[in-house]
């Protein structure tokens, strides 16, 4: 089964972190990512840039709103992602826990996906 | 006829634990599992009076109820791959009678496990835990679980659909965790277990009928765990305390229903049988050698019954046991309560000190028993003045009227102006 582990993390300490502490972070995501590649259980994953970057966009009445910034302003940002395909919610747990952010002060969460029944 | 509708009721009573556990491994679906229990129990009141009692009832409500889901998945054409692969294992190798073979004790011990571990999952949250655990395991209703919690009946109806929900759709497993997980998830079936008897034992609300069977049932779930898991210290202890604060139900509550303390209440009334039962438990998980907070809180709770009178307990080794139970989880409240048992063991100023000093951290500033247990020490220590105002403040912080009561008692005794 696919779950989608969602990474939160407060961006604005980034700005203050010292190089060590960010060689420590790459170094442990560098790990986690030989480590959850070779289980063969990764689909995708990706870090993301700041929520500065981000843009959010509806559609009401066939025209294109776009707004500045993330859909939410909350303490901690989403930061990145991985998409996993494991067996069930405890391994999904299990490798959740592994990703450096959960570990450093920040947080996961662990979304199952959705599973269509095809005829 | 009328055995047969006893056997039936006996059955529901005793069984449907057992049952279900197993009907949802092989179903694969809580509410699939349940509805099929369901329809089979009342099959067997139709059928037992009229073909007799079967030998074994749990097997046959079993497969009675596994034969109604697969006619119910034929019914509704859902689950058309479950559908073949039960209807498979229906016929061939795996005819009822193997099946009902192979269910041979262990499996079915297994499949209790399963359950225990999946109700008690820690991605479900605390009250949906204890919801499901009370309603699959413990076998009570619905409205009997909201009276119990004081929630509406359809917030609790709805938190039990939302916790079945999640197990399915976000593929909780349904199994005894490996090893390396075992530890912290016997720690969070412990933790729903005690928290039902809590509700039970010390829950200011609700008929004392219901909150009775909160315990009781707490105390079932706790003898199935150590049933299933008779090497892990931990359930032993958790047993062993329940019973052992339970031995004193009818001592420490009065007839208006009314909380009476420890030191209050009269001990003729406690039920030595539960005392030497929950004693005997203590004993033999303490012999493990993998102490635990559970075990030495039982053993605190056993020194406390072994004294026949307020005056013969022995504090010294009460003040010993938080000394231990310090080290496995360093709380406020259990250093308070190792200042007490100091305090008691004839060493009242060295008590107070300590407690003025846990006092610093402002912790407990809004803890009502941190300020009833300095006035107790003040007042014990003749210090009438100081016992004044920490009664005051205890009493400000005081919800439960009979607690009211002893408190206003004790303030009289040092300011009877």
């Amino acid at each position: 089964m696919k779950y989608l582990c969602l990474i939160y993390s407060d961006e604005s300490q980034m700005g203050s972190a010292t190089e060590e502490q960010i060689e420590q972070v790459m170094g442990a995501y560098m790990q986690y990512e030989q480590e959850v590649s070779a289980a063969g259980v990764k689909l995708a994953g990706e870090g993301l840039q700041p929520t500065m970057t981000a843009t959010t966009v509806q559609v009401a009445d066939g025209k294109t709103v776009t707004t500045d910034g993330p859909f939410a302003e909350t303490k901690e940002q989403l930061g990145g992602f991985y998409l996993l395909d494991v067996e069930d919610l405890d391994s999904a747990i299990e490798w959740a826990a592994k990703i450096p952010t959960a570990y450093m002060g920040g947080r996961v969460e662990v979304r199952p996906c959705m599973v269509f029944d095809i005829p | 006829m009328i055995d047969a509708q006893k056997a039936v009721e006996d059955a529901f009573r005793d069984k449907s634990g057992r049952i279900i556990a197993t009907l949802i491994r092989v179903l694969g679906d809580f509410d699939l599992a349940e509805e099929a229990m369901q329809e089979a129990f009342i099959t067997a009141l139709d059928r037992w009076p009229r073909d007799g009692v079967p030998d074994s009832p749990g097997a046959w409500i079993t497969t009675t109820a596994r034969r109604k889901a697969i006619d119910r998945l034929r019914r509704e054409k859902v689950g058309r791959e479950k559908y073949l692969l039960l209807a498979k294992e229906d016929r061939g190798e795996t005819d009822d009678h193997d099946m009902l073979d192979n269910m041979d004790e262990s499996s079915l011990h297994d499949d209790r496990l399963r359950l225990i571990f999946t109700c008690c999952h820690p991605a479900l949250n605390l009250d949906a835990q204890v919801s499901l655990t009370l309603r699959t395991l413990g076998g009570l209703t619905t409205p009997e679980i909201a009276r119990a919690f004081v929630v509406p009946e359809p917030t609790l109806a709805q938190r039990i659909v939302r916790a079945k929900r999640k197990i399915k759709s976000a593929n909780i497993p349904y199994r005894v965790p490996p090893d390396h997980l075992l530890p912290e998830r016997i720690e969070a079936v412990l933790a729903v277990i005690y928290l039902i008897f809590n509700e039970g034992y010390s829950a200011s609300f609700g008929p004392s009928l219901i909150r009775h069977s909160l315990c009781d049932e707490a105390i079932r779930l706790g003898r199935t765990l150590f049933e299933l898991m008779p090497d892990e210290p931990e359930a032993i202890g958790l047993l062993a305390l329940m019973i052992l604060h339970d031995s004193r139900r009818e001592a420490r509550t009065t007839d208006e229903g009314g909380l009476v303390v420890l030191e209050e209440q009269d001990r003729n009334q406690w039920d030595s049988a539960k005392i030497n039962e929950g004693t005997a438990l203590v004993e033999r998980a303490l012999r493990m050698r993998r102490a635990g907070p559970y075990q030495v809180q039982a053993a605190i709770a056993a020194v406390h019954s072994e004294a026949m009178a307020p005056d013969q307990t022995d504090w010294q080794q009460i003040a010993a046991l938080y000394g231990t139970l310090i080290r496995m989880v360093p709380t406020p409240v259990v250093k308070l309560n190792m200042a007490v048992a100091i305090a008691m063991s004839d060493r009242l100023d060295r008590g107070l000190q300590m407690i003025d000093h846990l006092g610093k951290s402002g912790d407990l500033d809004n803890y009502q028993h941190y300020h009833s247990a300095r006035a107790d020490l003040l007042r014990r220590l003749g210090r009438h003045v100081e016992a004044t105002v920490a009664y005051g403040r205890a009493l400000d912080l005081v919800q439960n009227d009979t607690e009211k009561d002893y408190l206003q008692r004790r303030l009289r005794e040092v300011n009877p102006a």
